[in-house]
C-alpha cells in the first residue's frame, strides 16, 4: 500500500523543553488517522514540522515516498492548523483564489467546495465578518480545493458551538467516505472514535501507541452482569478464571475480562449454579477509557 | 516569477491600506506637478516655480527625483504592513502550509518591492517628462534625455528602502513596531553621523565621510544630492556672495550605488535567513 507520509525519529526541542520526542510512524493511503493526546502533548508541533512551518531539531520525514520536494508535496495535501488563517479584508472567493494561485491550480473548484461547506450564500462577504464556525468551514473548503491526497486537520472543532461541531463532523465523515486519507489531531475522543481507523497516541511529546484503534489496548473489555441474588453471583464469579476485578455498580456488576468469553456459556453455568441472571452484556472499552488507561500507565 | 508576482499582487490589490496609500502617493505626485503651474502674485512679485528654471531639462530629472524621494515613505508603509500583517494574521504560516516555500515567499515580496520601485520611477519619469515638455526652455531630444542617471539612482534608493522595510516587517512582525523600527534606525544613523562629525573635528579623522557611504539610509539619501544650489537663481546668488570653501558636487558616486546594492541584497538575504530559522 502506498505510504503518504513517513516520519522518522522526529524530535523538537524549544530551549530545554522537549515538545516532541523521537516520534516515528507511517501514514498509509486510504486510512483515517487520529492523533490523540492531551493539550501540550506535541500534536500541533508534530504537524507543524511535517507541514514545513516548524524546524525539527533532529529526525526527518518524507512525503509521498520522497518523490517530490517538501513544498511541492504540500501542494498535494490540504491542511488546517489550530485556527483558520485568511486575509481579513478579502472575501471568501478572493481568499480561495489566492490559495489556488499558491497551489498552482485552476480556480474552477471554488464554487463546488464552498457549496460543500455551505458558504455559497456568503461567498462575497469579507472574511472578518464571518463567525468562527464559518471561518472553520472556509478553512476546510480551502484545504479541499486541490482534492488533496491527504487532509490534515488540527482540532477542527475547537471553540465551536454544538451545531458547528456537528457540521464539521458531518463534513469530515463525508470526506472520509470518499476515500480521502485523513489525519485528525484532537483531544475530543468521541470525534476520533467516530471516524478514525488508526490512532497515534502522544503524551508529553512521547509516542505511546501507534496502530489500529481496536488494538490499542490488549484487553478483552468487560461484562456487565446482574442477578437478584448479587452475593451469590459475586461468589460465583470469583471462582472463574476469566474474571478480573469486579466492581459493583447500581445497575450491576462490572467484570473486567482476562480472556474472551462466551456469554451463553456464562449464562448456562450461572443457571446451573442456581443463579438467575437478569442482565448480561459485553461492554467494549470506549476509546476514552483506553486512552486514559494508556496515558496513565506511563 | 510571474506566479509569485501574481500571488503578491493579489494580496496587494485586496488590501485597503495599500490601496489608500498608493492613491495618496499618486495624488501627491500629481499635486506637485500642478504646483509648477501656480503663479504667485505677492507684493508685485509675480512668478511661478517654472520661472526658476527647475523644469528645464535636464535639471528637472535631478529636481523631481530629489523632491519626490520623501514620498517613498507612503509606499514603504504599504510594504511594511503587507509583510507584518502576514505575521499577525498568521497567513504567512498558511501560505507555507498551502505549498509556498520560504524562499518563494521572500522572493514574491522582493518582486513586489522591485515592481513598486520600477513603477514609482516610471511615474516620476512620466510626470517629469510631461512637466518638462510643458515648461522646459530646451526641447531637443539630446538634452531631454541627458543626465537620466538620476532616475536610476531614484530607483536604487527606492529599492533599498523597500528592501529595508521588508526586512523590518519580517524582523519585527508587527506593522506599527516595524515602522517604529525603521524610524528608530533612521534616528540611530543620524545620531551616529553627529558623533562621527564630532570625532572627526576633534581628531581630524574621516569617519563621517565613510559612514555617509556605508550606512544604508545614509547611502540611500546620498545617492541623489540636493539640487537646490544648482538652480540658477540660487547658484548665481551664491556666486555673488562668493563664500569660500563652499564646494557643491552633484554627481552620483559609484560607492553609493555599490553600497545600496549590497544593502538591498543583504536585507533580502537576512529576511530569508530569519524566516528559515523561525518556527511559525
Amino acid at each position: 500500500m502506498e505510504t503518504i507520509l513517513e516520519i522518522n525519529q522526529l524530535h523538537k526541542k524549544y530551549g530545554s523543553l522537549t515538545a516532541v520526542d523521537h516520534i516515528s510512524f507511517k501514514i498509509k493511503k486510504g486510512h483515517v488517522y487520529g492523533i490523540l493526546g492531551p493539550n501540550g502533548s506535541g500534536k500541533s508541533t508534530t504537524l507543524g514540522m511535517v507541514l514545513n512551518v516548524v524546524n525539527p531539531t533532529s529526525g526527518d520525514y518524507r512525503w509521498f515516498e520522497g518523490s517530490t520536494s517538501n513544498h511541492d508535496a504540500l501542494k498535494r495535501i490540504g491542511a488546517i492548523i489550530e485556527r483558520p488563517n485568511f486575509y481579513p479584508s478579502m472575501s471568501a472567493i478572493q481568499n480561495l483564489e489566492l490559495v489556488c494561485k499558491i497551489k498552482n491550480i485552476a480556480p474552477y473548484k471554488i464554487e463546488e467546495k464552498l457549496a460543500l461547506v455551505d458558504l455559497l450564500s456568503r461567498k462575497h462577504s469579507a472574511f472578518k465578518t464571518y463567525s468562527l464556525g464559518m471561518k472553520q468551514r472556509l478553512a476546510i473548503a480551502s484545504a479541499l480545493l486541490n482534492d488533496p491526497e491527504i487532509l490534515i486537520l488540527d482540532e477542527p472543532t475547537n471553540g465551536l458551538d454544538p451545531q458547528g461541531i456537528r457540521q464539521i463532523r458531518d463534513i469530515i465523515q463525508k470526506i472520509a467516505a470518499n476515500g480521502t486519507t485523513i489525519l485528525l489531531a484532537s483531544h475530543l475522543l468521541d470525534e476520533v472514535e467516530k471516524v478514525c481507523t488508526d490512532v497515534v497516541v502522544l503524551r508529553l511529546g512521547k509516542m505511546l501507541y501507534s496502530g489500529p484503534v481496536n488494538e490499542m489496548n490488549r484487553n478483552h473489555g468487560s461484562i456487565v452482569i446482574d442477578a437478584v441474588d448479587r452475593e451469590a453471583l459475586h461468589h460465583f464469579l470469583k471462582t472463574k478464571a476469566y474474571a478480573g476485578s469486579i466492581t459493583v455498580h447500581d445497575d450491576g456488576l462490572e467484570v473486567t475480562l482476562y480472556e474472551d468469553v462466551d456469554l451463553t456459556q456464562i449464562n448456562k453455568e450461572a443457571f446451573e449454579n442456581g443463579i438467575i441472571l437478569c442482565k448480561l452484556f459485553h461492554k467494549k472499552q470506549s476509546l476514552e477509557d483506553q486512552f486514559i488507561e494508556l496515558t496513565n500507565q506511563n | 516569477m510571474k506566479r509569485l508576482l501574481d500571488i503578491e499582487f493579489h494580496k496587494f490589490r485586496y488590501s485597503k491600506s495599500s490601496k489608500t496609500l498608493t492613491i495618496i502617493y499618486l495624488a501627491i505626485v500629481v499635486l506637485l506637478m500642478l504646483s509648477g503651474m501656480i503663479r504667485i502674485k505677492l507684493n508685485g512679485f509675480n512668478g511661478s516655480f517654472s520661472d526658476l528654471g527647475i523644469f528645464n531639462f535636464p535639471l528637472i530629472w535631478h529636481v523631481s527625483t530629489y523632491f519626490t524621494s520623501f514620498l517613498k515613505i507612503f509606499i514603504a508603509i504599504v510594504i511594511v504592513s503587507l509583510t507584518a500583517n502576514e505575521y499577525s494574521n498568521r497567513t504567512l504560516k498558511q501560505n507555507l502550509i498551502d505549498g509556498l516555500s520560504k524562499k518563494e515567499l521572500i522572493l514574491s515580496k522582493f518582486y513586489l518591492a522591485l515592481t513598486l520601485a520600477i513603477l514609482t520611477t516610471l511615474i516620476v519619469f512620466l510626470a517629469s517628462l510631461i512637466l518638462g515638455l510643458i515648461y522646459s526652455d530646451f526641447n531637443e531630444a539630446s538634452i531631454i534625455f541627458s543626465q537620466m542617471g538620476y532616475l536610476g539612482a531614484f530607483f536604487l534608493a527606492h529599492l533599498v528602502f523597500f528592501c529595508f522595510c521588508l526586512f523590518a516587517g519580517i524582523l519585527v512582525k508587527r506593522s506599527a513596531f516595524a515602522l517604529g523600527f525603521v524610524a528608530v534606525w533612521w534616528i540611530f544613523e543620524a545620531v551616529l553621523n553627529l558623533i562621527a562629525r564630532g570625532v572627526d573635528q576633534l581628531y581630524e579623522t574621516h569617519i563621517y565621510d565613510w559612514l555617509l557611504h556605508i550606512l544604508p539610509l545614509n547611502a540611500m539619501s546620498n545617492l541623489i544630492k540636493e539640487p537646490v544650489t544648482k538652480i540658477d537663481l540660487i547658484s548665481s546668488t551664491i556666486k555673488q556672495i562668493d563664500i569660500q570653501g563652499l564646494d557643491f558636487t552633484y554627481d552620483m558616486e559609484w560607492i553609493d550605488i555599490l553600497s545600496v546594492s549590497i544593502w538591498s541584497a543583504l536585507f533580502i538575504y537576512w529576511s530569508y535567513a530569519l524566516l528559515k530559522r523561525r518556527d511559525l
